[in-house]
């Protein structure tokens, strides 16, 4: 514990946006997340890549406060999320995967709903849900219950829901799952310009191109450990990102056998 | 094939109590009641052997009627039919389309509906165990039948996908089924003493019925052993036709539904409308007001229970008109404000993992539970004062109101402090967001019960001074009992409530995580 006061958490200077150190959640008898340590630089679009089942979700959600680790500590710019959730969470924008939404609410009223939660003033979310569902391209959709829409467009607005206090760091579980390739590119745009001004995001996907492409730095989880970690260029080290991911992660199977799918 | 397909089935049903035990022991739970009801009816048929034919085959032929459309309307409206072999999953095999007839209707026979409705149906050759001929008619009789209600049940599930996918008419017949089923009791008396009044006419009915697609099946063994053969036999062409009628329809039926799986569209609406969002004053606890509210009239499962609120005073009242007697009014202040507070003990549960959102976002556990205890108070409070009054305007008896309406307050605000810890602590097992509000929730039945009655014994005590001011002035006649409970209710319950609403808050803070964990199990 680092911090000076329990009660008013003042970041150290420069701090990690992000830092795990030995972090580790046993669900029954399978380790989902084997003592992670990892530190995620600010101001850096990083991404966190790993085979189905790798741990990544367990990883993210306990960095952000969802999932109590069984060891271990996360810190966000520098304020333990264990420790000081509030103050952890305002300085966080989270999209969780696999968790649902108040889809009896219209899209609209749900992003209100996430900014009113955390104490905004209503004219300026106001403002900002309309611009968040213009980027978005959601506004079409503005008044429609959350439950009838599809499912990219729910993650659309999950995102949203995520942005509308203008967190310091983001933490995207699968942003680009089953959104299409307009909508993507458009969050891309968004993700960018907000790196750039200074913002840091943390997206975790299967999708090696879009990671090498999008992300300045990138971590390979695989059965719960951290296997590299660093820039995209040290981790890919010259091969591409999803040669070098195999070769890291391997489990690939021999592509001998399987005869009879020749023989029709 | 077909045994491919019963082998799947019996293989669902069996990994489905995998995943948790307390499954296995809620379903032996729900499966041994259910068995138990069947098996009271199969005795009752065994014993109806000895009665004679004219009353048997009443009893027989309505029960039958009544158990067809059973399986045609409630897998309807109740949206519960076991989807487990859903002919849509199979579009891609190319089973042969007999092969998949047979094996989803003898499949629909595995589980607890099927297998009741079988046992009860071939109880029917004990009735009919009189002379050589008869119970082979209801054997055969009780076969047709069962198929005939499985066949009718697909039949009208497959025609209705399309509606049944529609999110709206989900929502809207769930609600419109709640009033039937409130109203059975006093349905159920009228029904009888018309009858009781007129008893040839269930005997006149069920003659009737028997000529039709829902009785035929179900009267040939009773027409066997009265002896008319021939009626029989035109029964037996009635009841198989019938059959082969359904079975032919939901061939194609399937057929269509296999190549154009139903589409739920609905209209894209614009924004501008925040509704009570842009009411409630902008803080988080009001934030959780509007969501909480928004939800009590949109939520099915919310809804259900505002449904079944105004039907209250209806079926006392006609019951009071039974007896003539209309003291037992009374109790509906009291029960409203009981049912209104315990309504939001399963907040959490019915949020499932949007309860995320909460915990994501930081929101202090008081302004959650303080936004929720609210959202129930804005309606609950005129609706338990309202319905205090009532009575006494129907008996013109006023000396009891006062205390009535502090017991009935006490009890209001005691029980959403009481459910707003209790709601912070425990999940419970509720039908998840978007299923009906009678769709069998999944999840742990034992703790289910162990927190609703726990809770409830908690909040009979905490409301037990309340009680016994109401008890000492019923027995002393004393209205100065009446008024000190007038002031102790409110008193007492706020105190309960500000206490609830932050101990509940303070378990939240420290416990969210958790809480979001168990919630993520019952998916």
């Amino acid at each position: 514990m680092t911090l000076p006061q329990p009660d008013q958490p003042i970041p150290p200077p420069s701090a990690p946006a992000l830092s795990l150190r030995g972090i580790a959640k046993r669900f029954g008898g399978t380790i989902a997340v084997d003592g992670i340590s990892l530190d995620v630089p600010s101001g850096s679009f990083y991404g966190i890549v790993g085979p189905n089942g790798a741990g990544k979700t367990t990883m993210l959600s306990m960095a952000t406060g969802l999932l109590r680790p069984d060891f271990g500590t996360a810190a966000v710019q520098g304020v333990d999320v264990w420790a000081h959730p509030p103050e952890a969470k305002r300085l966080m924008g989270i999209l969780p995967d696999g968790v649902r939404l108040f889809d009896r609410l219209t899209g609209e009223q749900l992003v209100t709903y996430a900014g009113l939660l955390r104490g905004m003033d209503r004219a300026v979310v106001s403002s900002r849900v309309g611009e968040l569902l213009e980027a978005l391209d959601l506004t079409q959709d503005a008044g429609t219950l959350v439950v009838d829409y599809s499912a990219g467009m729910t993650k659309k607005i999950a995102l949203a829901s995520a942005l509308i206090h203008a967190p310091r760091v983001l933490v995207l579980d699968e942003p680009f799952e089953s959104v299409d390739p307009i909508s993507a590119a458009n969050i891309r745009d968004i993700l960018d310009r907000y790196v750039a001004s200074g913002g840091t995001v943390i997206v975790s996907s299967h999708v090696m191109d879009l990671v090498q492409r999008m992300c300045d730095h990138v971590a390979v989880v695989a059965a719960g450990r951290l296997l590299a970690a660093g820039t995209v260029d040290e981790v890919r080290a010259g091969a591409s990102l999803e040669d070098r991911f195999v070769q890291l992660v391997g489990g690939r199977s021999k592509t001998e056998g399987l005869e009879w799918l020749r023989t029709f | 094939m077909v045994a491919d397909l019963l082998r799947l089935k019996l293989t669902l049903l069996r990994n489905s109590f995998r995943r948790s035990p307390w499954q296995l022991i809620g379903l032996a739970i729900g499966g041994l009641y259910a068995l138990g009801i069947a098996g009271i009816c199969a005795v009752a048929l065994i014993l109806l052997h000895s009665a004679e034919v004219e009353l048997a085959q009443t009893f027989v032929v309505l029960g039958g009627a009544a158990a067809v459309l059973g399986w045609a309307v409630i897998p309807v409206v109740a949206s519960a039919v076991d989807m487990t072999l859903d002919p849509a999953r199979f579009t891609t095999f190319s089973v042969p389309m007999p092969k998949l007839l047979a094996g989803l209707a003898l499949g629909g026979l595995i589980g607890i509906p099927g297998l009741a409705t079988a046992i009860v149906a071939l109880s029917t050759v004990g009735t009919w165990w009189r002379g050589p001929l008869a119970p082979v008619a209801a054997l055969a009789g009780a076969v047709l039948g069962i198929l005939t209600c499985i066949v009718l049940s697909r039949v009208v599930t497959t025609a209705t996908a399309g509606l049944a996918a529609s999110r709206r008419f989900k929502d809207a017949s769930s609600l419109v089924f709640m009033i039937p089923l409130i109203l059975l009791g006093p349905l159920a008396a009228v029904v009888t003493r018309g009858i009781a009044e007129s008893a040839d006419f269930l005997t006149g009915f069920a003659r009737t019925l028997s000529w039709t697609p829902l009785g035929a099946a179900w009267s040939l063994g009773g027409d066997v052993s009265a002896g008319n053969l021939g009626a029989a036999l035109l029964k037996l062409l009635i009841a198989g036709g019938t059959l082969a009628g359904l079975t032919w329809c939901w061939k194609v039926l399937l057929e269509r539904a296999l190549v154009s799986p139903p589409y739920a569209g609905s209209s894209r609406r614009k924004g501008g409308h925040l509704g009570l969002f842009s009411v409630i004053p902008a803080t988080p606890a009001g934030a959780v007001t509007a969501r909480a509210l928004t939800y009590w009239l949109r939520d099915p499962r919310y809804s259900g229970s505002l449904v079944v609120i105004p039907l209250l005073p209806v079926l006392m009242f006609f019951q009071g008109s039974q007896t003539g007697e209309y003291g037992v009014l009374t109790v509906l202040g009291p029960l409203t404000a009981f049912m209104l507070a315990w309504a939001i003990s399963a907040d959490v549960s019915y949020d499932n993992t949007a309860f995320a959102l909460h915990l994501a976002s930081g929101v202090r556990g008081l302004d959650d539970r303080l936004g929720r205890a609210t959202a129930c108070l804005v309606f609950a409070l005129p609706v338990t004062v309202a319905f205090s009054i009532f009575p006494f305007m129907v008996t013109q008896d006023w000396i009891n109101l006062p205390g009535v309406i502090g017991f009935s307050l006490g009890i209001l605000l005691t029980g959403l402090g009481l459910a707003s810890v209790v709601s912070a602590r425990y999940t419970v097992a509720v039908p998840l967001p978007g299923d009906s509000p009678f769709k069998k929730p999944p999840g742990n039945v034992a703790q289910t019960l162990g927190v609703q009655f726990g809770g409830m014994g908690v909040l009979l005590l905490l409301v037990s001074p309340e009680g016994v001011l109401l008890l000492l002035q019923f027995v002393t006649g004393d209205p100065l009992f009446g008024w000190i409970n007038l002031a102790v209710g409110p008193l007492l319950g706020l105190v309960m409530f500000g206490t609830g609403v932050r101990l509940g808050g303070k378990w939240l803070d420290t416990r969210g995580p958790e809480l979001l964990a168990q919630l993520s199990v019952n998916r």
